[in-house]
């Protein structure tokens, strides 16, 4: 039996804006009428580290979605899709921002980044469908580089239960209204980006 | 009123619809958004809020607050409570005067802590009831109904949320803030309140008897659920019972199954559940608390019956989900179970990407001023904080608790150690756990130099006020310490205060410390880079220039704004213009961007 209408991971790295995705998704489902759960990372994790925020859009269960069970895995940055690629379903659906954040390991010369094609080549044979986006391009068309996460929420609408029309409430209620323009403009040109896939 | 919280705002809401008057607690990952929230929220409401010092100091004041009439709680994480079990073991003795709360946020798994202690153990050590929360709505419900508890039963009540429900988030039903007007008034009642060998003797039977009362008002608790239905079982306990709902949901099983949400443990429900089935499986996260209740009752009500858990079927360690306790089910009814999935290429060509020390922080500074002066073979006793992150730099040799960088590099001399001693902690620690230890190495005469690590703030936790900044928990201006003259009032013989963005200044101060024939001080005081970027601080930032020899010693240095390409180091967008990698260049090549 299903025990979730949606579960979404979205992940990146600390400091990218993943929390606030996930706060507007809850609210847009508060708004719906549905139950909604959501786990964030908090405290030493979140310096530089990765982040992980999970997202179950009606369900009342745990916060947490399972290993395999995400309908959609939101991935702000491409080394952090493949780190938490595990969580895809099968019929699962994988949107990736495009451009690498180097980490310290990398910075420093401990580590090397792998190529992008080596990257999302195993996520694509996790899920239904893997779609690369250069959201941090589009945000910066939008008028500023820092909404790159809205751009991704944008991409997302297509695939979760919620009207655009709520998200759009949720979204001016997290987003100073000095941004806001910006931040509607962000989120109209990821859902355009997605729009003809399947 | 339907609302999306965070597990511990829902927490800081229903302190305010209780109309809770004092609240008090030290920050501390999971626990610190409750106080934070509880600063935005309380608007014009009569609420005295406060970040104490240490969470002893918290809970001593909400007892005060309590035996004056205001609902008050403590809050803290887990090992604050380690702080506070002085006060909190004597606290069951002697009672409440209004509701008394403590607020322990466990964290299984460690995600940002020491250990992963249960805290369940020290409700049962100390006799009060505990109240563990599945989800926030649970965790805003119990902290009303935590109140009415703790007044009924003339005890502190333990509300005991962990990771995955104060960071959790969740629709909340919540009601409007309530005002409580009664007038604070002390009442004098040495029979209660003076825990005199006299007066403690029969106040500890007292505490015996109410269990019965204790239990008896928790058994119909909403959190303790009892469904009878296949003749195998399962008891859950906190976050478990969602797991296992969900379990039971996914794989449609026909079972019988107790929620349990309260300790004591409702006897007769996990009775009436023993009655009816004939195994029974016992999940819940850490340790077996519920668990041991299970055998005790089963010896009496039903010894034939199989219980499963620690050890062979739940892990004693660790957090649960989801997939580990759906496979404890599935192997119980001899289902298949599922393994999670594996993403071998994941671990193969993924490098790391570890917590680290900010782009710019002054710690990176210090550490590495610290380690040219006193040199590779010298003792670097450390603490909690974001420093311990500095590991890799070789100047955080141990880690145990609060304070006990000093306490440990005191040990560590008289233990009989001859090389240079150096221990580091932050502003916020040193206040919190590290005076004392202070003291005790002036009295004592132990020759250690002890750091502190003064960003102003307590940075880890989210940047929290503390006496150091002059300001308290609801932003009101209020005495500034200075750690000089403290540090010198306890006893120490050299203290000496440098800005760790001057490497040079900063080294030769390390060196006088090092030679110091007594117990000397370096302050070294430089504030956080992300509060200084959030105050408006802005500095110009640095550029590698064309003499760069690609030797590397900036690199290693490990400042996340500096790379290394093409045989040549650059500077990132990250660079927040501290400049110490220009005074570490050995070629001079790194320069202000002008």
């Amino acid at each position: 039996m299903k025990t979730s209408e949606c579960d979404v991971v979205i992940v990146g790295v600390g400091g990218q804006g993943v929390i606030l995705i996930s706060d507007v998704i809850g609210r847009a489902a508060v708004k719906a009428g549905k139950p909604v759960r959501g786990a964030e990372t908090h405290g030493m994790a979140q310096r530089g580290g990765s982040v992980i925020n999970h997202t179950r859009i009606g369900c009342s269960f745990s916060p947490m979605v399972a290993s395999g069970k995400a309908d959609v895995l939101l991935a702000l940055e491409p080394a952090e899709a493949l780190r938490f690629s595990h969580f895809l379903a099968p019929h699962g659906v994988a949107l990736v921002n495009t451009l690498p954040v180097h980490p310290i390991t990398v910075t420093t010369g401990k580590a090397i980044y792998p190529p992008l094609e080596e990257i999302l080549l195993p996520i694509k044979s996790l899920c239904r469908f893997l779609r690369p986006i250069d959201a941090t391009a589009l945000a910066k068309q939008a008028g500023t580089a820092q909404a790159m996460n809205v751009v991704m929420l944008g991409a997302l609408s297509k695939y979760i239960p919620l009207s655009e029309d709520l998200l759009l409430q949720a979204l001016a209620e997290v987003v100073s209204p000095k941004f806001l323009q910006a931040n509607a403009k962000a989120f109209l040109l990821g859902k355009a980006e997605v729009e003809s896939d399947s | 009123m339907r609302e999306y919280l965070l597990g511990n705002v829902a927490i800081a809401r229903g302190l305010l619809e209780a109309g809770a008057g004092v609240v008090a607690g030290y920050p501390g990952t999971p626990s610190s958004e409750i106080i934070e929230a509880l600063a935005d929220l309380k608007g014009n409401l009569p609420v005295h809020l406060e970040w104490s010092v240490n969470e002893k100091v918290a809970l001593e004041v909400a007892a005060g607050a309590s035996w004056t009439g205001a609902r008050a709680a403590a809050t803290m994480k887990h090992v604050g409570l380690n702080v506070a079990a002085d006060p909190f073991m004597t606290l069951a003795y002697l009672g409440v005067g209004a509701g008394l709360l403590v607020i322990c946020a466990d964290d299984p798994f460690c995600h940002s802590s020491q250990n992963e202690q249960d805290s369940r153990r020290y409700a049962q050590f100390s006799s009060i009831p505990c109240l563990d929360p599945a989800d926030p709505q649970e965790a805003r419900d119990m902290t009303v109904f935590g109140f009415e508890l703790s007044e009924r039963l003339n005890v502190p009540v333990m509300l005991r949320p962990t990771t995955r429900v104060s960071h959790a988030r969740a629709d909340v039903e919540c009601a409007l803030p309530k005002m409580r007007t009664q007038k604070g008034q002390f009442i004098k009642n040495p029979a209660r309140r003076v825990a005199l060998p006299s007066h403690a003797r029969p106040l500890h039977a007292e505490l015996i008897k109410k269990q019965a009362l204790m239990e008896e008002a928790l058994e119909s608790a909403p959190w303790n659920r009892l469904s009878l239905n296949g003749k195998e079982g399962v008891i859950a306990s906190g976050i478990a019972g969602l797991y296992v709902e969900e379990a039971i949901s996914d794989l449609d099983l026909d079972i019988s199954f107790l929620r349990i949400g309260t300790y004591p443990v409702p006897s007769k429900l996990i009775g009436r559940i023993l009655e009816h089935v004939s195994r029974v499986l016992v999940v819940e996260e850490l340790e077996p608390v519920v668990e041991e209740q299970v055998e005790r009752l089963a010896r009496k009500i039903n010894p034939d019956v199989e219980i499963m858990g620690k050890g062979d079927y739940i892990p004693r360690d660790g957090e649960l989900d989801f997939l580990a306790v759906r496979n404890a089910l599935s192997r119980m009814r001899g289902l298949a179970q599922t393994p999670p999935v594996c993403v071998p290429a994941a671990e193969k060509i993924l490098p790391p990407r570890p917590p680290a020390l900010c782009p710019g922080c002054s710690h990176r500074a210090t550490y590495y001023a610290m380690r040219k002066a006193f040199g590779k073979k010298a003792i670097y006793p450390s603490d909690i904080g974001c420093y311990t992150m500095a590991v890799g730099m070789g100047t955080v040799d141990t880690c145990l608790c609060m304070g006990a960088s000093i306490t440990l590099a005191s040990g560590i001399r008289f233990g009989g150690e001859s090389e240079g001693i150096c221990c580091s902690l932050g502003d916020s620690t040193f206040l919190h756990g590290g005076m004392t230890g202070l003291l005790n190495a002036a009295y004592n005469k132990a020759r250690i130099t002890v750091t502190i690590l003064d960003n102003s703030t307590t940075a880890m936790t989210g940047h929290q006020p503390h006496p150091g900044t002059g300001v308290t928990a609801t932003g009101d201006k209020s005495v500034q310490i200075s750690l000089a003259a403290l540090a010198k009032a306890l006893g120490a013989g050299l203290v000496e205060t440098v800005d760790p963005n001057d490497l040079g200044k900063s080294i030769e101060a390390f060196r006088e410390a090092k030679a110091y024939p007594g117990l000397s001080v370096i302050i070294a005081h430089q504030p956080c880079v992300i509060k200084s970027r959030r105050a408006g601080v802005k500095r110009k930032s640095f550029s590698v220039g064309s003499d760069c020899t690609g030797c590397k010693t900036c690199i290693e240095f490990g400042c996340p704004a500096i790379e290394f390409e093409e045989k040549k180091a650059r500077i990132n967008a990250l660079c927040t213009g501290c400049g110490v990698c220009a005074q570490i260049c050995p070629s001079t090549a790194i320069l202000e961007v002008v």
